[in-house]
């Protein structure tokens, strides 16, 4: 496990380092498509060459300006490493070559790529900012522009100069008119396409004018031309309304990620040259410069794009995700299960020795643990990740899950799940999170009282771990020493922890129940045993709301994302995190493990959802389509397909190995807070805000695919809108938002929810 | 639609007058014109900023409402002090008015009597968060598995111990129980009922896509068709389910049953079950073949308890009962008007059934008369037209003024109080005259309490003051002095309620409201149940009162309110007669429309002063039931009535009414 900490150190480094760029000249999400082509750790040299190889003007410009940074901040040692990794002359830091970077309008925010730094020497400085509360850094940097630090302001204003170049502000309508005109008037099938360019220019446009204090022209243009744009984009644009002055602009998260990172179109190659050719005529250089600087059109070869199929794509805060994003290869892989023996009824579980072992076959045969015997193809190595071992309660909790595996209840369409309702009384609005153990023995909740409850569900009462001095006493040889050391006098039935000084929002037991993970609007994720009840560690690092929390399924590393924009990677024995997943450009929202523990999936209010890398961090898949913040995300047991459901009341489907969307499922009617496959994946169950629990047939859904389709290069997919074929229930409650799913390992459908008179 | 939006998006700032009022609170005089637009701008879009953030923290605490901690956690995040003191948690308390162009929302302060505050009792301590169901649907577990297992037994051993839960679903069925939402709702109910080939029923489609299963092959071509043709309802087979069909067997045997307290729970169940909505025509022909029968066979018990049946279907807020009212209305008419009710006119009182049919029927036209339908002028003129024939008999007579007199002061406005000399006349005939019969006798009676005690308070309403005994007398004839008297009487209640709203009160509380007033056998209901019952798994929960769990809220209980004034002259030989008559048939007379006005204080007026009470010649009690959250115990009230009966009299008559209680019963989770 220490090998994992330390070897993450370094790309925890590296990522790291990008950070301080982020406030700058940081484009985060161009960053993506770069850091996936440089392989980790000890191909970074490779990374590197490619990168000088392709260092162009601009980018050279951007290198200076961080070199510039870091010198400022006395990073001298970094200076140097960054100037030699880069090629660059040791005269390059000059004043005066300082001065044309900064100048440089566009070229500023160009991209940051510090793949290739020598952790080692960086180390003391990243792990000094972070433990050393990571205010400054964190807040500063994650948060890009949004607390107005007096040291990021120059950095935001190289950033908001980008707009500095003037039109007349009276032509802007004109421009844009023009070009609604021209767009309105070509080929149908240029014109979804080339539509889809109207909301950047739009809210570029609008910028600008802001910006350059034109604030009634710019109010005249917005009042003009915002009724024209999609619906979805309606939420941004209401933010957007508010803002009318250029003061407004330095504290806008919002704004600066547009500015930030360029909106990604996809668009064919002729419906670009189409454009190109008539802005060029047109002499349109306003918004062909606009075009240049602040969108990123990825131009593919081919048929140009039905208006549903760009729908589809479309609505996140930064348009769609480049191609090359989610050309990664994903090890979605299941790992292969550690090889139980499944004891007999009469045997004793320890006794796993050798002479056993042939006499044992037989009955390891039905085991589920059998099947994955044969390596997966796209399993990820055994040891990618290093795992905990497992415990001896561990393999019998495992022989536990098989046993009742075999008494599982095989669900299809003509065989649905039954329901079980839990409901939370007299909550008073104040129940944030739920979750239930693997073995639905537990359930615990999260309040906005700041406390975590914890109840049994079963006959079994909860009892804490005797007292130090009562544990003395005990006879520690006895074979019922578990037993002995809980004290009977704490039994009940349900526990509280005090702890918290904020809301509850995320919430996960540990697969071996014994521990407990809460993550608060307090900034911190903290660790409870659920033998003392009482918290372990408080792990800081957030600093604002921790939206989210996840243990992964074996245990040990768990994943936290919130307000800051960043997701975390810890180790419940480090008190610092062993990964910083960042890329995402607003709040992450949920997090989620993939089966295989390689893997970690956010959710966030930027309506993408990301897949990281959890051994390299680097982010591996975009997905692009939702309308909303996601709320909720769910892997398929297969590991293949990842189910996202978020505040606009769809439920998208993803392919994770192609990186596609592959369904989507309308019905609910608000909020999908809550998503989870039955356990051999037939059915997918979706519990709502509006107070329903739906059941979706997930083998149709992604029988249905032609997978061929994906090897195409476009990638572009048509999805037909078949939702209501795969619905196969709707079960209402009074009152009473579905607010978490759990199916048990029988395939028994729990959901739980405070109910609201 | 673009316009709308761009409406929306209109950036709104506040005015610079509220600029000028918050600099002058903190001091600032004079603000310039300038910095108020530039403060105004600035302070508006920093709202709309902080507001923004808050909807976040209101996502992810899983609300629909904005609450001011919402905003404390977003001015948080901009690093900046929570506003303190604003600890509203749910209830937001502003109101919305417009008018004249403009819309304002504002917080509503009403005015409060201190002396009100401090006489109601403390609000309950609010209850822990919890998990935990209650016993029945521990049972409930067991039966389902019963019933729906092939998988499902196999979990029956752990959820049966947890019960925290229910079933949402059964292998992709909702079962009908309390938790869950009724089937069809009332609002599809009643658009089925009045516009039937419009409605598209969504619970009806959605079972449709649960029963896929079966469907499966047929759900295409009928999709097609629908499409193309007209939209025919389709029709609907009635199957009950076997558990149905036991909860019907059981609760129709507990209704007409000689155990009272088995009846009650049977009775609560129906009134308050919500998956009611499939068995509806059963018990709606169930009650108009039983009515048919008993009257026949006057059985007087019998024919309560269908009444009383009737009652609890009509209380039952989830069903919508218009399209069974051919059946119903009959059945209830019958039990007003009809000649002979029981088997000895002269000693049972079949008075009390009358009455509470009579005021079931007011309740059915008030709730379902429709321009289409008229019920109500129907009903009207059967009664009218029975009454006036002279050789009606006084037992129908009694029921058509009843029924007349419980539609409301208006009826007896413009239809009794007319008749009154008329009718009296025939009263004094049959008192004054020669002894015809006793059962003349004793139905003249009753007529002439029933008119005196309707027509009084709509008479003290309608003429001034003061009351003139002879003036009485030329008006209404033979009548007319009890009828003066009785309006005084009335005159002097009202001043008295008007004064007295503070005095001591006295609260009687009774698990549920019902006809009898004998209702020793119910004290059973809110113990355990009595096995015998707990075999048919809907009956089971579904009549269940819920006691001693703080999950749900107690049984929509009713307060009466018990008031002493003096009344009108009776012997007490009949209340002799009456309390030995009861054993079988309970007692009820209707409330005045008087009460009705009362405010839903408790109070006990005579409680006050019982040798004023003494020096009075006759007493009256008024009993006016309250919807109470507490159920409080049984026994108070029967050591209460009984004493208080043996001191009144007949004709001031126990009056015993059932307030409605919206929400009451709707508290119950799923």
């Amino acid at each position: 496990d220490m090998s994992l900490a330390k070897q993450s150190t370094d790309y925890f480094v590296t990522l790291y380092t990008k950070q301080p760029s982020a406030d700058g000249f940081g484009n985060n999400n161009a960053n993506d498509g770069r850091v996936l082509s440089a392989s980790p750790g000890s191909s970074s040299s490779t990374g590197s060459n490619k990168q000088t190889a392709a260092v162009t003007p601009e980018d050279q410009q951007t290198l200076l300006a961080v070199l510039q940074f870091l010198k400022k901040n006395k990073l001298s040692e970094s200076v140097e490493i960054l100037r030699r990794e880069a090629g660059l002359p040791e005269n390059s830091l000059d004043p005066k070559a300082n001065e044309s970077a900064g100048a440089g309008s566009g070229g500023a925010a160009g991209i940051v790529d510090l793949e290739g730094g020598d952790a080692s020497s960086l180390l003391s400085r990243v792990t000094g900012s972070s433990s050393a509360g990571a205010q400054a850094p964190t807040k500063g940097t994650v948060q890009s522009g949004c607390s107005a630090v007096a040291e990021d302001q120059p950095d935001v204003s190289v950033v908001l100069s980008a707009y500095s170049q003037q039109g007349d502000p009276t032509l802007y309508k004109v421009y844009y008119r023009d070009l609604k005109k021209f767009i309105e008037t070509v080929l149908d099938c240029h014109r979804a396409e080339l539509s889809q360019v109207f909301y950047p220019l739009f809210v570029h446009m609008y910028l600008e004018l802001v910006y350059n204090n034109h604030e009634s022209e710019a109010k005249a243009f917005f009042e003009k031309f915002s009724g024209d744009q999609e619906c979805y984009y309606e939420e941004d644009l209401r933010i957007l309304s508010g803002l009318t002055k250029k003061e407004h602009m330095r504290g806008n998260e919002t704004l600066l990620d547009f500015r930030t990172s360029k909106f990604v179109l996809r668009i064919s190659r002729d419906s670009y040259q189409l454009l190109k050719r008539h802005l060029q005529e047109r002499q349109n250089n306003q918004i062909w410069n606009i075009i240049q600087e602040h969108l990123y059109i990825d131009i593919f070869d081919g048929m140009p794009r039905s208006k549903s199929q760009i729908d589809a794509m479309s609505g996140s805060l930064a348009g769609e995700a480049k191609r090359e994003a989610n050309k990664t290869k994903v090890y979605y892989g299941l790992l292969k299960e550690p090889e139980i023996e499944l004891p007999l009824d009469d045997e004793d579980e320890e006794a796993e020795n050798e002479e056993g072992k042939p006499k044992k076959k037989k009955p390891k045969k039905d085991s589920v643990g059998s099947k994955s015997k044969k390596q997966d193809p796209n399993a990820p190595s055994q040891n990618r990740i290093p795992l905990p071992e497992l415990k001896d309660s561990d393999k019998l909790d495992k022989i536990m899950y098989m046993k009742e595996a075999t008494k599982r209840i095989r669900l299809g369409p003509d065989n649905l799940p039954s329901v079980c309702f839990y409901t939370f009384l007299n909550a008073y609005q104040g129940l944030t999170a739920v979750d239930l153990t693997d073995d639905s023995s537990l359930i615990a909740g999260g309040f906005a009282d700041s406390t975590v409850r914890v109840w049994s569900v079963t006959p079994k009462k909860l009892r804490k771990v005797k007292s130090a001095a009562d544990l003395n006493l005990i006879d520690k040889e006895s074979d019922d020493v578990l037993e002995r050391i809980m004290d009977e006098k704490t039994a009940s039935e349900s526990k509280i922890m005090y702890g918290h000084s904020g809301p509850v929002y995320g919430i996960s037991f540990s697969p071996d129940r014994n521990y407990l993970l809460s993550s608060s609007e307090d900034g911190t994720v903290r660790l409870w045993s659920l033998l003392t009840f009482t918290c372990l560690v408080a792990y800081k690092g957030h600093n604002y709301p921790v939206w989210d929390t996840q243990f992964s399924p074996y245990g040990y590393y768990f994943v936290s994302g919130g307000h800051d924009r960043v997701a975390r990677l810890w180790a419940t024995d480090h008190y610092q995190p062993l990964r910083i997943f960042s890329g995402h450009l607003a709040d992450i929202t949920c997090t989620r493990f993939h089966p295989n523990s390689n893997y970690v999936a956010t959710g966030s209010s930027d309506r993408t959802i990301r897949l990281w890398d959890v051994l390299s961090g680097n982010c591996v898949r975009i997905f692009t389509g939702h309308k909303g913040p996601i709320h909720s995300l769910a892997f398929s047991p297969n590991g293949k397909f990842l189910a996202s459901g978020a505040t606009d009341g769809r439920v998208l489907l993803w392919d994770i190995g192609h990186g596609l969307m592959v369904g989507e499922l309308k019905g609910h009617t608000d909020t999908i807070y809550s998503l989870r496959f039955s356990r051999d994946g037939e059915i997918l169950a979706s519990g709502s805000m509006d107070n329903t629990v739906r059941l979706w047939d997930a083998m149709k859904a992604f029988d249905d695919l032609e997978t061929d389709d994906f090897t195409a290069a476009t990638g572009h997919i048509h999805l037909q809108d078949n939702s209501q074929e795969l619905l196969l229930g709707t079960y209402t409650t009074k009152s009473t938002p579905v607010i978490h799913l759990h199916f048990t390992r029988r395939n028994l459908l729990l959901a739980a929810g405070a109910f609201n008179p | 639609m673009a316009e709308e939006r761009r409406q929306k998006h209109c950036s709104v700032v506040l005015p610079t007058e509220s600029m000028k009022a918050m600099a002058e609170s903190v001091g600032v005089g004079q603000l310039q014109e300038d910095s108020c637009v530039a403060l105004s701008e600035e302070v508006s879009y920093r709202i709309k900023e902080i507001a923004q953030d808050a909807l976040k923290f209101m996502h992810h605490g899983k609300r629909r409402k904005l609450t001011t901690s919402d905003i404390d956690n977003a001015l948080k995040l901009k690093n900046v002090e929570p506003l303190y003191g604003f600890q509203s948690q749910e209830f937001i308390p502003f109101r919305f008015a417009s008018g004249g162009g403009r819309e304002l929302h504002f917080y509503e302060e009403k005015e409060a009597d201190l002396s009100d505050i401090i006489n109601t009792p403390l609000p309950r301590v609010p209850l822990d968060v919890s998990l935990k169901g209650n016993q029945s649907q521990y049972i409930y577990f067991l039966f389902f598995c019963i019933f729906f297992s092939n998988g499902i037994f196999n979990f029956y051993s752990v959820l049966v111990c947890s019960s925290p839960a229910h079933w949402l679903s059964i292998e992709g069925m909702q079962p009908a129980i309390p938790e869950n939402p009724p089937p069809a709702t009332k609002e599809q109910q009643k658009a089925e009922s009045t516009e039937p080939l419009k409605v598209v029923k969504p619970g009806q489609e959605e079972e449709g896509t649960i029963q896929g299963k079966s469907q499966g092959t047929t759900t295409p071509d009928g999709k097609g068709k629908e499409k193309g043709l007209i939209r025919l309802k389709p029709r609907s087979t009635h199957e009950l389910s076997v558990e149905q069909q036991l909860y019907y067997k059981e609760i129709t045997e507990a209704c007409v049953g000689s155990c009272e307290a088995k009846r009650a729970e049977a009775l609560q169940s129906i009134a308050t079950d919500p998956g009611l909505y499939q068995m509806l025509p059963r018990f709606s022909t169930f009650i108009s073949e039983g009515v048919r029968v008993n009257v026949v066979q006057n059985n007087l018990a019998l024919l309560i308890y269908l009444m009383r049946m009737v009652k609890a279907l009509m209380d039952n807020p989830t069903l919508y009962l218009e399209k069974y009212l051919h059946e119903l209305i009959p059945a209830v008419v019958t039990c007003i008007v009809s000649k002979q009710l029981c088997l000895r006119p002269d000693v049972d009182n079949h008075w009390a059934l009358r009455d509470f049919a009579a005021r079931l029927m007011a309740q059915s036209c008030k709730t379902f008369s429709t321009t289409t339908n008229n019920i109500q002028s129907r009903i009207t003129k059967t009664f009218t037209k029975s009454w006036l024939d002279d050789k009606t008999q006084w037992t129908t007579r009694y029921g058509c003024i009843a029924g007349l007199a419980e539609l409301g002061s208006d009826v007896i406005k413009t239809l009794i109080i007319p008749r009154l000399a008329v009718e009296g006349a025939r009263i004094k005939a049959v008192m004054e005259g020669p002894v015809v019969s006793n059962i003349d006798k004793i139905g003249a009676e009753h007529v002439q309490s029933l008119l005196l005690k309707h027509c009084a308070s709509v008479i003290a309403k309608l003429r001034p003051q003061p009351d003139n005994v002879d003036q009485y007398r030329t008006d209404y004839g033979y009548l007319g002095p009890m009828l003066c008297s009785h309006v005084m009487k009335a005159r002097t209640q009202a001043a008295l309620q008007a004064q007295q709203v503070n005095r001591t009160t006295l609260t009687i509380t009774q698990p549920r409201p019902t006809l009898s007033v004998s209702q020793s056998g119910l004290s059973g209901s809110s113990g355990p149940r009595t096995p015998s019952i707990i075999k048919v798994p809907s009956s089971l929960t579904l009549m269940s009162p819920r006691p001693g769990t703080p999950s749900q809220p107690s049984p929509p209980a009713t307060k009466y309110i018990v008031m002493a004034t003096s009344a009108g002259a009776a012997s007490t030989q009949q209340v002799i007669t009456l309390s030995s008559s009861q054993s079988a048939s309970p007692v009820t007379s209707t409330v005045p429309s008087a009460t009705s006005t009362l405010q839903p204080l408790v109070k006990l007026e005579s409680g006050s002063g019982a040798g004023l009470t003494a020096s009075r010649p006759l007493q009256k009690y008024i009993v006016v039931s309250l919807p109470s959250s507490a159920s409080s115990s049984l026994e108070t009230k029967s050591s209460v009535l009984p004493t208080s009966i043996s001191s009144s009299s007949l004709d001031g008559g126990m009056k015993l009414e059932r307030s409605e209680s919206p929400g009451a019963s709707t508290q119950s989770p799923h």
